[in-house]
Formats: C-alpha cells, sequence, structure tokens
C-alpha cells in the first residue's frame, strides 16, 4: 500500500519537474504580455501572428479582456503594454508608475443598426434624434423628429425597443462620446463611460449579443462596430455630420475623420474625433491606442515594441480593411514616428 | 496508533493518511472564508462609501459613482424563485416515474438523457434560448390579453427577453440536479414501506405520498440543490434577461442578476470606487447563497427532527 503511494509520488513529481522545465529549455523567443481592449483583438491578433512570422524571436501575447482591465495590468506592471478604446484619465495617468504614451494603431465606427419591417429605405438619424432615442424620450418610430430626418419613408406606429451593451465596452464608450456632443442632456444624465446607467432599453452581452437582439427584435434599433453589421448584414443608417450631412460609415469616412483631427492633435494622441468637422466626415469614429511607458525597465522588450509599433503603423496598416477597421491617415503616421522615438529603448 | 492501521506503526501511513484526509477537509472550509474574506477586503471602499444602503437602493451609475444593489438582488432571486417554481413539479414528476412507475426497459434511457441536460454547457441553453425560446416568449407575450397586462405581473411591452426567458432556461437547467437526486432519494426508501403501505390497502398514488413524505428531507435538499444552481447562473441568464436594472415585478420586463452584471462589467471596471462596488455584489452575491443554504439546512433539520419525535409509533411495524 505504502510502497505504491511512494512510487505514485515519484512518479507525479518527476511529471511536475517534467512540466515546469520543458518550456523553459526550448523556450527561444522573448515573450512580450499585453491586455486590454476587446475591440481592436481581431486585427492585434492578425499584426502579432503577422509579425511573428517577420520576427520568429518575438512572440507578441495579447490578451482582451478589455481596456479597464488592460489599463488595470498596466499600472500594475503585469504586462509590457495595454491597450484601451477610450484615452486613458488624467487621474488613471497619474495612478501608473511612469509617465504612459498612447499610440493610435487603427480607427474603428460604430453605427446605429435596427430593425424594421415594411422600411426598406436606409435610415438617416441626426445626433439629437439618436440621443433622444436613447434616452427613451421617442419611443415610437412614427415619432415626427424621426420623420423629419426621413422624408419620403413611411413609418410604422410600433415602438422603439432600445438595445444597448450590457457589458462595459469601448464601443459604448464611442457611441455615448458622440452623444454627449450633440446632446446636452445626455451630457448631464448620462455621460461618456464604458458603461452608463441607460436610461432606456435592453442590453445584450458583446456585439454579437446586441447585432443578434436587433436582429430577432422587430422595431429594434442598437449600436454595433461597423464590421459586426456588415458581417451580419443588418440594416445601418447614416448619421449627420458636424457639417450637416448625412454620412453612412465606410473606410474612407472613418478615415476622413482622423484626418480632420490630425491638423489639431494634442501631442499626447489623447483625442477625441467623434463629430469631426469636415466633408464626408463620418462622425461617431474613434482610435483605439496601444499603451506604452516612456522610460521602460526591460530595454530588450521595450525596443521589440518600438519595432513592432513602426512595423504596425506602416505595413501593418494593410491588413485594417478587410478586418473593418479603418487605416490610419498619413498624418497621424508621421505624429507616431517622431513620438516612438521619444520611448527610453536604450 | 498501531491500533489503526492494519499494518501498524512501523508503516509511515497510518499515521499520514489520517493527516493528509484531515488537511483537504480542512483546506476547502479554509478557501471559503478565504474567498469571503478577499470579498470583504476588495469591497471596503464601497462597504464604506455606501453602507446598508447599497443593498436598498436602486441607482448603477457607473459614471456618476452611484452604486445599489438592489435591482441585481431582486432580479436573482426573483428569477431563481420563479424557475424553482417552474421546475420542481416537473423535476419531482421525472423522480417519481423514474423510481416507481416506469417500465424497466425505459429507465435507464430516460435517466440517461435527464442527466445529460446538466451536461450542457450554459452558453449552449443561452443560444437556444435566444434562437427558441425568446421568439415563443415573445408571440405568447404578444397574444396575452389586455386585461392580464394591465396587471403588474404581465406589464411591459412583449420584448420576449426579459425575466420569464431567463427563468424558463433556468427552470430547464435546474431539472436534471433537482430530478437524479430525487430519483436517488426515492429509491433509498427502504422497500419495505413501500411494502408496507401496500399491504395496508394503499393504492400506488399513496404509496408514493408515502414515500415521497419519508424521503422529505432529502427532496428539499434536492430541490436547493437546484436552487443554488439557479442563483449563480451567469451566461444563460445575462443573454436571456435583458439586462436592465430596473426591478419590477412583470415578468415581461427586462431585468437583471448579480452574477450577470458582475460578468458584464468587471472587465471594463477601471475606477477603485466601481470595482469595489462589483465584488460587493459579489460579496452579496455569497451571503446571500449561504443564507439560503442555511435555511435549507434548517428547514432539512426541523423536518428531521419531526421526524424523529414521532419515529416511535411507525418504526416498530415496519423495522423487523
Amino acid at each position: 500500500m505504502l510502497t505504491t503511494l511512494r512510487s505514485v509520488l515519484v512518479v507525479l513529481a518527476a511529471a511536475a519537474v517534467a512540466v515546469f522545465l520543458a518550456p523553459a529549455a526550448s523556450a527561444e523567443p522573448v515573450q512580450v504580455d499585453g491586455a486590454g481592449a476587446t475591440f481592436p483583438y481581431p486585427i492585434y491578433s492578425k499584426w502579432f501572428s503577422e509579425y511573428n512570422k517577420l520576427h520568429p524571436d518575438v512572440r507578441i501575447n495579447y490578451q482582451s479582456i478589455g481596456s479597464g482591465g488592460g489599463i488595470r495590468q498596466l499600472t500594475n506592471q503585469t504586462v509590457f503594454f495595454g491597450a484601451t478604446d477610450g484615452p486613458m484619465t488624467a487621474e488613471q495617468l497619474q495612478a501608473a508608475p511612469g509617465r504612459v504614451l498612447h499610440f493610435p494603431t487603427v480607427l474603428g465606427a460604430v453605427v446605429p443598426v435596427y430593425n424594421l419591417e415594411g422600411v426598406d429605405a436606409e435610415l438617416k438619424f441626426s445626433g439629437p434624434v439618436l440621443a433622444d432615442i436613447f434616452l427613451g424620450k421617442i419611443t415610437k418610430w412614427n415619432d415626427p423628429a424621426l420623420a423629419k430626418d426621413n422624408p419620403g419613408v413611411t413609418f410604422p406606429a410600433g415602438e422603439i425597443t432600445v438595445v444597448h451593451r450590457a457589458d462595459g465596452s469601448g464601443t459604448s464608450y464611442i457611441f455615448c462620446d458622440y452623444l454627449s456632443k450633440v446632446s446636452p442632456e445626455w451630457k448631464t444624465k448620462v455621460g461618456v463611460a464604458t458603461s452608463v446607467n441607460w436610461p432606456a432599453g435592453i442590453g445584450g452581452k458583446g456585439n454579437e449579443g446586441v447585432a443578434g437582439l436587433v436582429k430577432q427584435s422587430p422595431g429594434s434599433i442598437g449600436y454595433v462596430e461597423l464590421i459586426y453589421a456588415l458581417q451580419n448584414k443588418i440594416a445601418y443608417g447614416s448619421v449627420r455630420s458636424f457639417d450637416g450631412e448625412f454620412v453612412r460609415a465606410s473606410i474612407d469616412s472613418v478615415s476622413a475623420a482622423a484626418a480632420a483631427a490630425a491638423k489639431q492633435m494634442p501631442p499626447d494622441f489623447r483625442v477625441s474625433i467623434t463629430n469631426a468637422p469636415g466633408p464626408n466626415v463620418y462622425p461617431i469614429a474613434s482610435f483605439t491606442w496601444l499603451l506604452l511607458y516612456e522610460k521602460p525597465r526591460d530595454k530588450q522588450r521595450s525596443r521589440m515594441m518600438v519595432d513592432f509599433m513602426n512595423w504596425a503603423i506602416h505595413d501593418g496598416q494593410k491588413f485594417a480593411g478587410e478586418l473593418g477597421y479603418a487605416p490610419l491617415p498619413g498624418a497621424v503616421v508621421t505624429l507616431e514616428e517622431a513620438a516612438l522615438k521619444k520611448i527610453k529603448a536604450e | 496508533m498501531s491500533a489503526r492501521g492494519p499494518r501498524g506503526a512501523s508503516s509511515g501511513g497510518g499515521r499520514l493518511f489520517p493527516l493528509l484526509t484531515g488537511l483537504v477537509a480542512v483546506l476547502v472550509p479554509c478557501l471559503v472564508a478565504g474567498i469571503a474574506a478577499t470579498l470583504w477586503w476588495e469591497s471596503l471602499l464601497s462597504i464604506r462609501e455606501f453602507g446598508l444602503h447599497f443593498w436598498r437602493t436602486s441607482v448603477w451609475d457607473p459614471v456618476a459613482g452611484q452604486f445599489g444593489a438592489f435591482p441585481f438582488i431582486w432580479g436573482t432571486l426573483y428569477s431563481s424563485f420563479l424557475a424553482l417554481l417552474l421546475s420542481t413539479p416537473i423535476a419531482l414528476g421525472i423522480a417519481i416515474f423514474l423510481s416507481d412507475l416506469s417500465p424497466h426497459r425505459l429507465r435507464q434511457p430516460l435517466i440517461f438523457l435527464t442527466e445529460l441536460l446538466a451536461a450542457i454547457p450554459s452558453i449552449v441553453y443561452g443560444l437556444w434560448g435566444i434562437f427558441v425560446l425568446v421568439p415563443l416568449v415573445r408571440s405568447l407575450e404578444s397574444a396575452t390579453p389586455a386585461w392580464l397586462r394591465g396587471t403588474p405581473f404581465f406589464a411591459g411591452p412583449p420584448l420576449g427577453v426579459g425575466l420569464l426567458a431567463a427563468s424558463l432556461v433556468l427552470a430547464v437547467m435546474m431539472i436534471p440536479y433537482t430530478a437524479s437526486v430525487a430519483r436517488e432519494i426515492l429509491k433509498a426508501v427502504p422497500s419495505t414501506q413501500r411494502e408496507g403501505a401496500y399491504a395496508l390497502g394503499a393504492t400506488r398514488w399513496e404509496a408514493i405520498r408515502m414515500a415521497l413524505f419519508y424521503g422529505r428531507t432529502g427532496i428539499i435538499g434536492a430541490i436547493m440543490l437546484g436552487l443554488g444552481r439557479a442563483l449563480g447562473e451567469t451566461m444563460a441568464v445575462t443573454m436571456l434577461i435583458g439586462n436592465n436594472p430596473k426591478a419590477s415585478l412583470s415578468l415581461f420586463a427586462p431585468q437583471y442578476t448579480m452574477a450577470a452584471v458582475i460578468a458584464n462589467e468587471f472587465t471594463e471596471a477601471a475606477d477603485e470606487l466601481y470595482l469595489n462596488a462589483l465584488v460587493e455584489i459579489g460579496l452579496v452575491l455569497f451571503l446571500i447563497t449561504v443564507l439560503i443554504n442555511a435555511l435549507s439546512r434548517l428547514l432539512i433539520w426541523r423536518v428531521g427532527s419531526e421526524r424523529r419525535a414521532r419515529a416511535p409509533r411507525p418504526v416498530p411495524a415496519t423495522a423487523g
């Protein structure tokens, strides 16, 4: 009995030692860990695998745990880089042990999606109307405000079912950021955050949750990232821009929003580009940022990440379109090249 | 020492084994205490800020830093108890059929299929709920007559998602747990009990009722096991309940549960107070689960002591 127990223990111990030793012996590539936003996860994972093909010695490991989690882990220095959909607040920057720099990587757009039987025309939304719908003030599809934006469309009399994100997300942040700029009431009553106290509607989990609920519920309206609306073939409306034209989200109209912002880009890149001025500019768009310390302790990994970033803002941009993101405009790339030189990698 | 192990003190196993088993037995209570302590510690900020108001207030506003857990507590208890109400008769029916009434050849396949329900991942239940159950519930809600819709229990537009859809899926998820434990309990009722009942001229139904009565502590335990499953269920519920933190009596209204809000908002909560409030929801859920378990223990204990008090009369007749 005891001898069996002993031999079992010996085997277990040997197995444990083997498990611990094996990766250490074969681990040649350096692993760089990062965590953060889920919104850019598809393109980040594409980038990391493409970059690994070019540089087999670098393996970048990214956990898409959410912007909040990414900022938290970066602050605690449990990861080397973070990623976020909403720029870090002054308070969060203060809490970090070193100076954190923001680097825009790509752009995304959020579109209003709807499910309205009997209406084939593509709907148009002006900002205040969209805000009033999500505030629960416009509750019927045949509201005069909607009719005014959509001449020639006959709306049914049904109730509007508002669908929003239940989980905290950068998508909500961008959408609320836009609504705050076009509706003073939204700004004071609800505000901007990854999760807010939604005045109306039901919550779906994730982009796919919102897309699913909208697809299923007649008379519903929600908001998702552009790529999800395209993939799920849900009708999405155009939104009135700062200049007053109704613009449909596309790679071009989103990049135009960024180009407009590049002219007054603050040096730390923490900028909101919702409701940006200019012709053919889609108003519900945003950068997504990668976060790096200016003076990291680990110089080797720092060099690697700077090299990766230089690749991502140039060669990496060609992967953006197919994944539903808009590439960075040239002016922003030039600014970022200079900013990357600030990182003390030596 | 030598009296304990068959091979005496010379082999260390005699001492090692009780030590080892004792250690793992202590480990679990330590873990539970550790979890409670961590939840308390990590939510101190929110506990200090809101105190008992946290349990009573209904505003959940991460932007303004206002946190009240009442809608989540309400939604968790409402959906779980409604699911309990829906699932218990079905689960007990299954258990009775399988233990007493089912033809022999049907029994094993039915047991297997019932227990298979427990093996389905909750995300699959959620997807099934979204694609099958929600449209059904929506048409049921649309067909509800106006006089019923006027009552607070069926108020609101027919959304499909909401408390009713979530409770229905929870009920399905609870059935295998309650049914298989209740079946084991009924099987464990000594056959002399049933034979005695038949000997006294009882009908089949009366004999089954007697068996249910005999095993009632175990059956309460089986129901509580199902309830525990419902209280903590996250994924399937969040996909179906509508995630709206407004407490309502209406079965048609979108509501929210504690487990769902933690799962939804934890990853993006960067603010300290917000994070603490979410952990405090976890603490509240933990306390409520402990409380419900304690109550069910108490119920079992009371029912058990009642039986012990009554025991002297029937036992000599059947124990033989």
